[in-house]
């Protein structure tokens, strides 16, 4: 579903990105591992369409569109989901009104009509135990004054919220803490499916014992230098990246 | 047929920028004492009336156009400017909507303000004030069964000259300064509202104006007086068509509350703010300041201005009363060349005095954007308070805003709470907004409502989503 050909990216003059090859197939599940400054990040920002991520060479497709040349909100559109490493905040802006307008915004690009309050309220109760994030939480504005944890609890529920088919995962575990990180997991766990794809940025090993991948992918200096199974990441996890 | 020109139509967003093809009937050009006695005659106006108009206008002779507000304007040649303007044949105020001309009417529905009353939004009055003239008010029967008058001014001055000759004037001195004179002179229509003692006004009482013939002045006045107990709301809304050379808008809106009476004024001001180039729009000057003259009394301003080339404006409260109540709730946008300079002034004189101000000023653009306020502690004003909040947004890198908040403070025991905050919508906001579906102009105007959500919640509800729009719509083109 995705596939990444020898992608370059310069972010404010420094090449960050160096002819980066990756393939991800439809239901697949991909952990991406690395030093710190390796690139991660700037891979998920580039896919998301970030401005100012300029892109040299190379070209990338999803479902057999290109990708690059639409708009970010095209492309969120398309899919495409990125939970952030550092979720911003939005000061004024509500979160349940926000959330229920992200929503209508993916409603109104299939031609649905804007849903209903209640029936928002509904969905927004549901999901939101899920992941144990209290309902009083959506009367602050968004992200504002959260912790870190409660924000990458708000990026999982808009992840939830959107049905994506291509997510990926910035470091959604880091800030979590232990019982945190498993309901996280398990309602992540729960969107699993056939046709759903997954970027896991990590750094721990404990995530992807909880999310089983099907591969795990090493970055160095922006480019992937191994590719392997979860055992990858269990060596890692050991010996680190030397 | 009736239609509507849309030849002035050179920009998408100001959706209400048609020119209405009506004969208007004008009095010549310039400002003189002839002029001055022509517009009296034509509202057949009492001898007290012209005397007044006339008094006034000879003070302006020896007063001279303010020159301090941060604004940047062409000189005006107020000879060379129309100050009357009515449809043709408009004679006498038609007894009723059927006989109100069908153009008239359909320029209302086209602005979204539907004038037959089987139409109008529920629980709103409006009179429409068309140029120099009202066209039409509606309920007026059934708000006369309670004793609260809404009519136009130019009617009140003949039917009740005992209230109008107590108040007009009573709250903006005739001299006040140079525009509030020049409104005294040649002031042409506006409304009228008196709610008696002990009667809260069922519905909310709206004006609606409209500029409509070139090179035409409005000049509306509008007097409001709440009787002891009384409570009403009130709404105006401005638009005129796109041209290509300035309009002068110069109001003059009094409001009197008594002894525990409240007032809350709502403003959406829409006027033509130019094109992308700073060419035309209106310039609103406009004087308007409420008499807290009773205690427990209360005024409350709330201002959505995203209208106007240049507008200087400070809704202020003359806080008389002890006890009594001024607020102050404001957002101004401005995009393109607009420079607004806007604000108030809370004079405390009375006991117990409070005031609270809230002004959200956002300008994009190459726009320059104002907040001017004055709050004011008088010897005996004992224990008074105010909280003053002042926010500034800006939209790229090219705009200006300025907070210049004033005190004076004579009385020891009162107190004042300032703050003030200016931000920036990010690149890291729009771009967050638009991972998740939003386009450029759906995230800005996300962060921009989010911002001024706490004045537009001020808005009577049937305006509020109106007013959201607004907001949005007048960024539009400010997203890169
Ligand atoms: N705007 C920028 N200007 C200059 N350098 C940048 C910019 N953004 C990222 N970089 C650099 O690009 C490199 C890769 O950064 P990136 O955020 O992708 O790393 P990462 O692998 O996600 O690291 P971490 O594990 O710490 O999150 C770093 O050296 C970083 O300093
Ligand atoms: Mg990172």
């Amino acid at each position: 579903m995705l596939e990444i050909k020898n992608l370059n990216v310069t972010v404010e003059e420094k090449q960050i990105l160096k002819n980066l090859n990756l393939n991800i197939g439809k239901g697949e599940v991909h952990a991406i591992m690395g030093p710190n400054g390796s690139g991660k990040s700037t891979i998920a920002h580039t896919l998301a369409g970030k401005p100012n991520y300029n892109v040299d060479s190379g070209e990338v497709n999803l479902n057999g569109e290109d990708l690059l040349s639409k708009d970010p909100y095209e492309r969120s559109l398309n899919g495409l989901f990125l939970a952030f490493q550092y979720p911003i905040e939005l000061p004024g802006v509500t979160n349940a009104s926000y959330l229920k307008q992200i929503v209508n915004a993916h409603r109104k690009s299939r031609k649905e009509t804007p849903i209903d309050a209640g029936e928002f309220l509904k969905i927004l109760k549901e999901k939101s135990k899920l992941l144990d994030i209290p309902m009083d939480m959506h009367s602050r504005f968004v992200n504002a004054g959260f912790s870190g944890g409660e924000k990458k609890k708000n990026e999982v529920l808009q992840m939830d919220l959107l049905n994506p088919s291509l997510i990926i995962m910035d470091e959604t575990d880091s800030g979590l803490d232990v019982d945190a990180l498993k309901t996280t997991a398990d309602a992540i766990n729960k969107l699993r499916n056939d046709e759903r794809s997954f970027i896991i940025i990590t750094h721990y090993l404990r995530l992807l014992d909880y999310i089983e991948p099907d591969y795990v992918h090493v970055f160095q200096n922006g480019s992937v230098i191994e590719t392997g199974d979860k055992t990858l990441a269990s060596r890692i996890d050991q010996k680190g990246y030397s | 047929m009736n239609k509507v020109s849309k030849d002035n139509f050179t920009q998408e967003k100001y959706k209400y920028g048609f020119v209405t093809e009506i004969e208007s009937e004008k009095i010549p050009k310039g400002l003189n004492e002839d002029v001055i006695k022509l517009i009296s005659k034509k509202k057949n106006e009492p001898e007290w009336m012209l005397e007044w108009r006339l008094s006034a206008f000879k003070r302006l002779e020896n007063m001279s156009v303010p020159k301090w507000a941060k604004a940047e304007i062409d000189e005006i040649d107020f000879q060379d400017l129309y100050y009357y303007s009515s449809p043709k044949d408009f004679k006498e105020k038609p007894k009723s909507l059927d006989e109100v001309d069908p153009k008239l009417l359909e320029t209302y529905e086209k602005l979204g303000i539907p004038l037959k009353e089987q139409k109008v939004l529920a629980g709103v009055a409006v009179d429409a004030v068309f140029d120099s003239v009202s066209v039409a008010t509606t309920f007026k029967e059934k708000l006369n069964e309670i004793g609260v008058i809404f009519c136009p001014i130019s009617e009140a001055i003949q039917k009740h000259p005992e209230l109008v000759k107590k108040y007009i004037g009573s709250v903006i001195p005739v001299t006040d300064h140079f525009y509030a004179t020049l409104n005294s002179a040649v002031f042409s229509d506006g409304s009228f509202v008196y709610i008696p003692k002990g009667v809260k006004c069922p519905m909310e009482l709206s004006t609606y104006f409209r500029i409509n013939a070139s090179e035409t002045g409005q000049f509306e006045r509008t007097l409001i007086i709440a009787d002891e107990g009384s409570y009403v709301s009130y709404l105006e809304g401005c638009t005129a068509p796109m041209r290509d050379e300035n309009q002068l808008h110069a109001a003059n809106v009094e409001l009197v509350a008594l002894d525990d009476a409240e007032i809350k004024y709502s403003t959406v001001q829409n006027w033509y703010p130019g094109d992308e180039n700073g060419k035309g729009g209106i310039y609103n000057f406009v004087t308007k300041r409420g008499l807290c003259k009773g205690k427990n009394s209360k005024i409350s301003w709330t201002q959505i201005e995203t209208g106007s080339a240049i507008t200087w404006k400070y809704p202020s409260c003359i806080l008389r009363g002890d006890n009594s109540t001024g607020e102050f709730y404001s957002v101004a946008i401005t995009n393109n060349y607009q420079q607004a300079d806007t604000g108030t002034k809370m004079i405390h004189l009375g006991k117990n005095t409070k005031s609270r101000i809230i002004s959200k000023g956002i300008s994009a653009g190459k726009s320059s954007n104002t907040y001017r306020g004055l709050v004011s502690f008088h010897k005996k004003a004992k224990n008074a308070k105010n909280f003053t909040q002042c926010d500034s947004l800006l939209v790229g890198s090219e705009c200006k805003a300025n907070t210049i908040p004033l005190t004076e403070n004579s009385s020891n025991s009162s107190s004042i709470e300032h703050e003030a905050t200016t931000s920036k919508i990010s690149d890291e906001q729009l771009f967050y907004c638009m991972q998740r579906g939003l386009d450029a102009e759906e995230a800005q105007s996300l962060i921009v409502n989010g911002f001024c959500k706490e004045v537009l919640q001020k808005l009577p509800m049937e305006f509020a989503v109106e007013a959201q729009k607004l907001v949005s719509i007048s960024l539009e083109g400010s997203v890169g």
